[in-house]
C-alpha cells in the first residue's frame, strides 16, 4: 500500500527563548493507508511537536513532509488551512467543541470552510451522516453542555471525519475520559480504522496504545522503537469483559446481606 | 457562499449574547438617537419659520426702523427704533406711482405697519390680542380674502376713522352667539395707550379664517387703519414696518434697492432703517437654528465616536474570551481572513442595528418631543441615511484592530489558551 504519510529527516527547532531548544531531531516515518498509529512518549519527547507538524499546524524548521504526495513542509498558512480542511481530521483532548452550539452544527463547522462549495442541505445531510457513524443522530440537536464526555468526544470524530479525510490525527483523545468511556471511544476509532481510514493518535497510555495496530515510542526528538501490536485489544471484547466484571459485582452486593 | 455563511455565524454569535450585544450598541444608539431626534426637531423649526415668513405674502420686501447691519438679526418687535415715519410710506408711494406713470410698476402694493398688543371689551366679553395699522392694501399683499363685510379703504386711513376688521377668533371669543356676517356693524372697545375707557370702533368686515401656523393663531387679530392705530391707540408717531410689494420675484432686487435708495436720500444719507427682503429674513431666522444643528450634530457625533470605542472594547473583549473558538475554526481550515470577515461582520452588525435603532427611537423620540412641546416635527431621511451610514463605519472602523488581532492569532497558542 501507499504511504499517505511520508517524513524525512524532521527537525523542529523552537528559539523563542534564551536558549534553542530543539525537539525534534531528524525523524523519519512513513503512514500507510489504513494504519492505525500510535504516537508515545514521555512528557518532553516531542510526540506534540512532530503531531502539530503532522497536523499541518506548524512547519518543520527543517525535512520534508510527504501528505497525500503534496510537499507540504513549504506551504503557507492559507494553503496549510486547507489542506488541514481536506485532507485532516482533528480529534483533541479536550474535546474544543463550539459552545452553545448543536452538535450537528459542530459536525458541520469543517464544511464551512472548506474548498469545495457545499449547498446546506448537502452539509447537513453529510454531517448527520457522520453522526450516524459514531451513533449520535439522536443527539444532533444537543449543545455540548448537554453532553456527556464520551459523546462529546464522538461529536468531535464526527467533526473530523466530515471532510472524508485522508488521516485522522487524535491527540490524545482519551485523555479527558473514564476508562470505559476511553475504550468505547476507541471502539469507534477501531471500527473507522475497519472502515480504512487512517489514524494516528498521541497518547502517554499504555493500555490504550494497545488499541493501535502500531507504536512509536519517542524520546528526546527521535524514535527510539517502531513495532507492530500483535495482540492487540479489541474494544468490543474489552468492553465485554467489562461487563462481566460489573454484572459480578453487582451479584456480589446483591448476595451479602442488605445490613 | 462563504461570505453569508460567515454573516450566518456573526449573527448566531451575536445572538448568544443578546443583553451584551444590546448595551454594546447602546451608544451608538444614544447617539443616533440624538442626531435624528435634533434633526427632526431643528428641521419642523425652520420650516415653520420658513412658512410664517412665506404667510407674510410673496415677494415682499421689509422696511424695518433701526440700522440692522449686514446679515443682522431682525428686530420685528416695537419699541425699537423710532425713524420710520407715515411720511416715509406716503414717500414711497407717491414715488411708485409717478414711477408706474412712467413704464415702471414694480410695486403691487405698499403698506405701513404698526402693531400693538391691546383688550378689546364688546359684548360684556373682553380678549386680549394683537391690534394692527395697516392700509386698504393689506389684505392684497397678504392674499387674505374678506369673508364678510369690506376692507376699510382709503377715506379711512386720511380720516383716522374707528373701523375695524377682526379675525376669526375675535368674534369666537368676542360674539360667541352671532353669526360672522350678523358681527358686521358691530361696535367693539379697544384699550389702547392712554385713553381712560378704550376707544369704540365699528367692525366693517370679518377676516376669512386662516388657522395656525404651528401654534401661532394667525386669525387672532385686529385690523385698523394705521392713522387710526397711531393716534388712538398707540398714540405715537413711528411705524413699525413698511410692507412693500414687488410685482413678480425678478423686481424684488429692483424694489430693494429702489426704496433703500429713496429712504437714504429722505433721511439725509443717514441709513437709520433696515431693508430686508423674504430669503433675507428666513435666512436671518433660520440661521441661529442651523448653527444650533450644527453644534448638536457635532456632540452627536461625539457620542457615536464614544459608540464606536465601547464596540471596540467589547470586541477585544470577545476575541480573548473565544481565543479558544478562533482556535477550533483556524485548525479545522479557516483562513485568518474567515475569522477577520466574521469579528468585521459582527463590529459592523452592531453597530449598524444600533444605528436603526437609534433612528427608529429618534423618529418615535421626536414625534413624541415634538408633540409634547408643541413643536413641528419633520424627521429628515437623508439625517437618517448618514446616520445609519456612518455607524456602520464607526464599525468598520473600530471593528477592524480586534479581529485583526484575531485573524493573526496563532492556531496552536488559541487552541491550547485557557
Amino acid at each position: 500500500m501507499a504511504a499517505v504519510v511520508t517524513i524525512e529527516e524532521l527537525h523542529k527547532i523552537y528559539d523563542s527563548g534564551d536558549v534553542p531548544v530543539h525537539a525534534v531531531r531528524g525523524v523519519s516515518l512513513d503512514i500507510h493507508r489504513g494504519e492505525f498509529v500510535a504516537l508515545m512518549g514521555a512528557s518532553g519527547s516531542g510526540k506534540s511537536t512532530l503531531m502539530n507538524m503532522l497536523g499541518c499546524l506548524d512547519r518543520p524548521t527543517r525535512g520534508r513532509y510527504l501528505l497525500d504526495g503534496t510537499d507540504v513542509s513549504q506551504l503557507d498558512k492559507n494553503e496549510l488551512a486547507d489542506i488541514r480542511n481536506q485532507k485532516l481530521g482533528f480529534v483533541f483532548q479536550g474535546f474544543n467543541l463550539l459552545s452553545r452550539t448543536t452538535a450537528l452544527e459542530n459536525v458541520e463547522l469543517p464544511c464551512l470552510y472548506g474548498v469545495r462549495r457545499m449547498s446546506s442541505k448537502k452539509m447537513r445531510e453529510r454531517a448527520m451522516y457522520c453522526l450516524e457513524i459514531v451513533g449520535l443522530a439522536n443527539r444532533a440537536d444537543h449543545m455540548p453542555n448537554q453532553l456527556s464526555g464520551g459523546q462529546q468526544q464522538r461529536v468531535a470524530i464526527a467533526r473530523a471525519l466530515v471532510n472524508e479525510p485522508q488521516v485522522l490525527l487524535a491527540d490524545e483523545p482519551t485523555g479527558n475520559l473514564d476508562s470505559k468511556t476511553s475504550i468505547e471511544v476507541m471502539g469507534v476509532f477501531q471500527k473507522l480504522n475497519e472502515q480504512g481510514i487512517t489514524i494516528v493518535m498521541v497518547t502517554h497510555e499504555l493500555d490504550v496504545a494497545r488499541y493501535c495496530k502500531r507504536n512509536l515510542i519517542l524520546r528526546d526528538g527521535v524514535v527510539v522503537r517502531d513495532e507492530l501490536i500483535k495482540d492487540r485489544s479489541i474494544a468490543d471484547t474489552e468492553l465485554g469483559k467489562l461487563r462481566d466484571a460489573e454484572t459480578a459485582a453487582k451479584l456480589l452486593a446483591a448476595g451479602s446481606p442488605a445490613r | 457562499m462563504r461570505f453569508l455563511i460567515t454573516l450566518r455565524m456573526a449573527l448566531r454569535a451575536l445572538r448568544r449574547n443578546t443583553m451584551r450585544s444590546i448595551l454594546t450598541a447602546l451608544g451608538i444608539i444614544i447617539g443616533v438617537f440624538a442626531v435624528i431626534t435634533l434633526v427632526s426637531l431643528g428641521n419642523g423649526a425652520k420650516t415653520q419659520v420658513q412658512a410664517a415668513i412665506a404667510s407674510l405674502g410673496d415677494n415682499l420686501v421689509l422696511v424695518f426702523p433701526g440700522n440692522q447691519g449686514q446679515g443682522g438679526g431682525v428686530r420685528s418687535g416695537f419699541g425699537g427704533a423710532t425713524t420710520l415715519l407715515p411720511t416715509d410710506a406716503e414717500a414711497i408711494v407717491s414715488s411708485f406711482q409717478r414711477a408706474a406713470s412712467g413704464a415702471d410698476n414694480s410695486v403691487a402694493a405698499i403698506s405701513p405697519y404698526v402693531s400693538a398688543r391691546g383688550q378689546v371689551l364688546a359684548n360684556g366679553l373682553n380678549w386680549g390680542t394683537q391690534i394692527y395699522g395697516v392700509s386698504p392694501d393689506f389684505p392684497v399683499i397678504r392674499s387674505w380674502r374678506v369673508a364678510n363685510g369690506v376692507f376699510f379703504e382709503d377715506p379711512d386711513v386720511s380720516g383716522a376713522t374707528k373701523v375695524a376688521v377682526v379675525g376669526k377668533t375675535i368674534i369666537d371669543n368676542l360674539f360667541p352667539d352671532l353669526d360672522p356676517a350678523n358681527v358686521v356693524g358691530q361696535s367693539i372697545r379697544i384699550f389702547g395707550q392712554g385713553v381712560a375707557g378704550g376707544t369704540p370702533f365699528k367692525i366693517v368686515g370679518v377676516m376669512a379664517s386662516k388657522g395656525f401656523i404651528g401654534n401661532q393663531d394667525q386669525d387672532d387679530v385686529i385690523y385698523i387703519p394705521y392713522t387710526s392705530h397711531m393716534k388712538r391707540i398707540s398714540r405715537r408717531t413711528f411705524l413699525s414696518q413698511i410692507y412693500v410689494q414687488a410685482k413678480d420675484e425678478d423686481s424684488v432686487v429692483k424694489v430693494k434697492a429702489d426704496v433703500t435708495d429713496l429712504l437714504t436720500q429722505r433721511h439725509n444719507g443717514n441709513v437709520d432703517f433696515t431693508v430686508q427682503d423674504q430669503a433675507d429674513i428666513t435666512a436671518a431666522r433660520t440661521a441661529s437654528t442651523t448653527a444650533m444643528i450644527y453644534l448638536l450634530g457635532a456632540i452627536a457625533g461625539v457620542s457615536l465616536l464614544v459608540g464606536g470605542i465601547g464596540i471596540m472594547n467589547i470586541m477585544l473583549v470577545s476575541v480573548t474570551e473565544r481565543t479558544r473558538e478562533i482556535g477550533i475554526r483556524l485548525a479545522l481550515g479557516a483562513h485568518g481572513s474567515d475569522v477577520l470577515t466574521q469579528f468585521l461582520i459582527e463590529a459592523i452588525v452592531l453597530s449598524s442595528l444600533g444605528g436603526l435603532m437609534g433612528v427608529a427611537l429618534g423618529i418615535g423620540g421626536s414625534i413624541a418631543l415634538g408633540g409634547y412641546m408643541n413643536m413641528p416635527v419633520e424627521p429628515s431621511v437623508p439625517a437618517m441615511i448618514g446616520a445609519v451610514g456612518f455607524s456602520a463605519a464607526v464599525g468598520v472602523f473600530f471593528g477592524y484592530y480586534p479581529a485583526r488581532k484575531a485573524a493573526q492569532l496563532d492556531p496552536i497558542e488559541a487552541l491550547r489558551y485557557e
